[in-house]
């Protein structure tokens, strides 16, 4: 039950006098409320902090400890109060719960004592209210990433191999942790060797070795000494190859371990050799195997397996993805704005390198950047010639020319302007010739600068903002299906008890020696069910679960019809499915298993099977007497249908209370059989 | 640039719909009602003093802003029924105890009808469960107001009972009441047939003796 509805109960019961006139039967006998209504306020102890609360307070809980009976064990009859001998500061927490029905996570606490409380106190920690609800899963997921984190250190390190381990698993614990076993030490080191060797070898290849004799040409040393080089490769391609089909031979899980990031990386390493292998010769396609050698760089990453710290970075820009993402996507968005403008300025402008908007591109990012300089300082090295301002619009110059040919065509620069002159020293192969295009140019510079050094922290700080606020739209929704499940799962709890309940035989008085039979039920209980049950009279149907309500409806479609030929049959007449007997049946099998499950004791037994009177199964064989004598006496009290074709005795049957069971069943049969000849049954709607 | 996105971000993000549900939430607060004196209610009803404070001491944590309104009123009382859908009969129950018709109870009204219900005379009871079954007050019940009623107890039980509902259950149920109450057969109950009817049924008169001891 949620919070706080303990309270309202006798409102909801009092509203059921609503119900009584149109009641199709007599209502049950309220359940007899023994303890006391007067409220009272109790004294609660912790570790010598006294609390006093309405015992009402308590009460709205009932499945906790302090709301059920079970704070009894704690009561000191001396001192006349409850006596708990754990944390004062957090119990103040734990009472507050009960008295606004919403839980708050202290945040200086430490979460792992919060949860032992409330596991103490029976309080389930999901009700934690929505202003604490972020800060105690953050803390929470900290917490258990930090004990997940230690524990797998703990299991990596130095562990004993479990005993009886297949040599595959062996070989698996060996790649992953090389320091279990010489062995496996050495392959690590064998395999870290090759990858520098790998990568070392693709570097020196592309060096320039002195030409060889007869040959003017400087050639890289790739050419030079192909052999070796090829020798070198192929060896190394070979260890990679055996130890990724090692790796994938003992892998636990093959699938997993193919999806995985490193596996995907040694494939890519050693995938553009074989497939150079497989290629021909052929001029076309060596472009692409010349592509595809780029691949061969990727080996550097099967660093990554010997170094942590490779791994970390390569964690850190995995979670930074989004952030950097929307980064990039929105510089794009500047450069394709800026681009627009500039081209767009500099469209009139005849000889202009600003030929298309792609074209600008170039120019955008060079300038937003701020690398225009070092690229024009490089070029102008290159020159080696000084600052000189080429006047580049006078004498449309063709965009394609080189920088030298431009020095031969123009000759030195009588007073350029300062803005022109800016201009050509920051990037010297495009420059806006009009005004406008120079003015969205400075603006665009200006801006570069803005654009990189000065939000960078302000853009950081709102992506973080951003991103944690996204996080928490999905720890909202992810705490919001868990309340859903939860109030189904209550419901279904609140529902399955009232069956439960019902299937118990509860609705009979029972005398003080009966009172075994149920479980025990706060009183909430009771009147909540008794509640129902005068729901269930009002409008002469019953409460199902789920499962025989659908069963039903399949054998009604099927139109089975009963093979039992006993009497009640004929009387009960005409009913709108014949097939409530068979669900009652099956009905009843469920019940008496679930009773079977949860109790042993033949009383319940004998109550139950007393109580299903009209349509006794035949599942337990050592009550076959009993369900005899039931019918008999049932048909003689079987009326014929109500108004409405229902199969069960009408409302004139008057409440009688059963005699209490015995323990003995023999004994009970007896009276059994003698009462029922001057009493009438109580016979349940079924 | 980047500052022109990164303020087109933050204005996006300001735009928070929950801020009109805040300050909705904040005007219902201000709503703040006492009731009348203990003196006063004590008099008025047939509730002891005791019975009164525990009664507004569990009003009171329930909706500390001193009134009730429906939906609160309809989540209380859907959740002692969660096999099926109980908030029409609940919405004809709000309105049966917000007999000041303003679309909120306060605590005078939710005490005065608890003490008809528990510890009134079965006259009292009886113009109660008329009052609430003539959903628009005119005095007569016809057959479409208890459809209504019915239809409404009948959600309460949910779609898996036993046996199955039939569509026409309601119906049936609505003319057997009818046959009982409408003493001269004019397709509507007054409130004197309502009583009289009732009193003739024993059943009925015991059952309203059942919920005494609630409190």
């Amino acid at each position: 039950m949620a919070a706080g509805v303990a309270t309202w109960l006798p409102f909801a019961r009092a509203a059921a006098v609503g119900w009584l006139p149109l009641a199709k039967k007599t209502m049950p006998k309220p359940p007899v409320d023994k303890k006391s209504r007067n409220d009272e306020i109790l004294f609660v102890n912790v570790s010598g902090l006294r609390f006093q609360t309405w015992k009402n307070t308590l009460d709205r809980y009932p499945d906790t400890l302090l709301g059920s009976s079970e704070k009894e064990f704690f009561y000191n009859e001396d001192t006349q109060e409850y006596f708990f001998d754990r944390d004062p500061e957090m119990f103040r927490h734990i009472l507050n719960f009960y008295r606004t029905g919403k839980l708050h996570y202290p945040r200086q606490e430490c979460i792992q004592a919060f949860d032992e409380e409330l596991a103490f106190y029976g309080i389930v920690p999901d009700i934690i209210g929505d202003c604490c609800m972020e800060e105690y899963r953050d803390r929470k997921k900290e917490n258990q990433e930090r004990l997940a984190e230690d524990t797998e250190a703990e299991m990596a390190t130095d562990t004993p191999l479990p005993p009886h381990s297949t040599p595959r698993e062996r070989l698996w614990r060996a790649f992953e942790n090389p320091h279990t076993s010489t062995m496996a030490l050495v392959f690590y080191y064998v395999t870290g060797f090759f990858i520098a060797v790998s990568v070392i070898a693709n570097v020196v290849e592309t060096v320039p070795c002195r030409p060889p004799k007869g040959s003017k040409k400087d050639l890289p040393c790739g050419e030079k000494y192909s052999l070796a080089f090829f020798c070198m490769d192929t060896a190394c391609v070979l260890i990679f190859t055996f130890e990724y089909l090692m790796r994938l031979f003992a892998a636990p899980s093959r699938c997993k371990f193919m999806r995985s990031v490193m596996s995907v990386i040694d494939v890519v390493a050693i995938m553009p050799y074989y497939i150079g292998l497989v290629m021909p010769e052929n001029e076309d396609v060596s472009g692409a195997f010349v592509t595809l050698r780029v691949f061969r760089v990727f080996r550097i990453f099967k660093f990554s397996r010997h170094s942590q710290g490779l791994r970390i970075l390569g964690y850190t820009l995995k979670s930074c993805a989004s952030e950097l993402g929307f980064l990039l996507f929105s510089l794009t968005m500047a450069i394709i704005i800026f681009a627009t403008v500039m081209f767009y300025a500099e469209k009139g402008t005849k000889g202009t390198n600003f030929t298309s908007i792609p074209a600008s591109f170039w120019y955008t990012i060079v300038t937003m950047t701020t690398l225009g300089w070092n690229a024009s300082r490089d070029q102008k090295q290159e020159t080696e010639s000084g600052p000189k301002a080429f006047i580049i619009r006078e004498l449309h110059i063709p965009p394609s020319a080189s920088i030298s040919k431009r020095k031969d065509f123009f000759p030195d620069v009588s007073s350029p302007t300062a803005v022109e002159l800016v201009f050509l020293e920051r990037y010297g192969d495009m420059v806006p010739n009009t005004i406008a295009g120079k003015i969205f140019g400075s603006i665009c510079s200006l801006s570069g600068v803005l654009v990189i050094a000065l939000p960078v922290p302000v853009i950081v700080s709102n992506f973080s903002r951003i991103y944690h606020q996204n996080q928490r739209a999905d720890k909202m929704r992810a705490q919001q299906k868990v309340r859903l499940a939860r109030i189904r799962l209550a419901k279904k709890g609140t529902t399955n008890a009232f069956l439960q309940y019902k299937e118990e035989g509860g609705f009979q008085d029972r005398g003080s020696d009966s009172a075994l039979c149920l479980k025990n039920r706060s009183s909430f209980e009771h009147q909540h069910h008794h509640l129902l049950h005068c729901l269930e009279k009002t409008t002469n149907h019953e409460f199902t679960d789920e499962l025989t309500f659908s069963e039903m409806c399949m054998t009604e479609s099927v139109g089975y019809r009963t093979s039992r030929s006993t009497s009640i049959s004929s009387q009960q007449g005409v009913s709108t499915s014949c097939c409530p007997r068979r669900a009652k049946r099956r009905a009843i099998r469920l019940a008496n298993s679930t009773v079977s499950v949860s109790r042993g004791s033949v009383q319940e037994l004998d109550t139950l099977q007393v109580h299903k009177t009209s349509a006794g199964p035949q599942s337990r064989s050592s009550l076959n007497a009993r369900t005899e004598d039931l019918k008999l006496n049932c048909d003689d009290r079987d009326f014929t249908a109500a108004i409405i074709s229902i199969p069960t005795p009408p409302a004139n049957t008057p409440d009688e209370s059963l005699p209490p069971s015995p323990a003995i069943p023999g004994i009970l049969r007896n009276s059994r059989c003698s009462s029922f000849t001057h009493e009438t049954v109580k016979i349940s709607s079924l | 640039m980047g500052a022109v996105v990164g303020t087109l971000t933050m204005q996006t993000r300001q735009r928070r719909p929950s801020r009109d549900k805040v300050d909705d939430d904040l005007e219902l607060s201000m709503v703040c009602h006492r009731p009348e004196g203990l003196e006063q209610l004590e008099s008025q009803t047939n509730f002891s003093k005791k019975e009164l404070q525990v009664l507004y001491r569990g009003f009171k944590n329930e909706c500390p802003s001193g009134v009730v309104n429906e939906d609160t009123f309809k989540q209380i009382y859907s959740q002692f029924f969660p096999h099926g859908d109980a908030s029409t009969y609940a919405h004809y129950l709000f309105n049966a105890f917000d007999s000041s018709h303003n679309g909120s109870i306060k605590f005078e009204d939710f005490v005065t009808a608890l003490s008809i219900l528990l510890r009134g005379t079965t006259t009292e009871k009886l113009q109660w469960t008329f009052n609430l079954y003539d959903i628009n007050r005119d005095g007569y019940i016809n057959k479409e107001e208890m459809t209504d009623i019915v239809k409404a107890i009948y959600d309460m039980m949910g779609r898996f009972t036993y046996p199955a509902l039939k569509t026409d259950t309601p119906k049936q149920h609505v003319d057997a009441f009818f046959q009982k109450m409408d003493k001269n057969r004019d397709g509507v109950v007054t409130l004197d047939e309502f009583i009289l009817s009732c009193q003739e049924d024993e059943n009925i008169m015991r059952s309203l003796q059942l919920f005494e001891n609630v409190i």
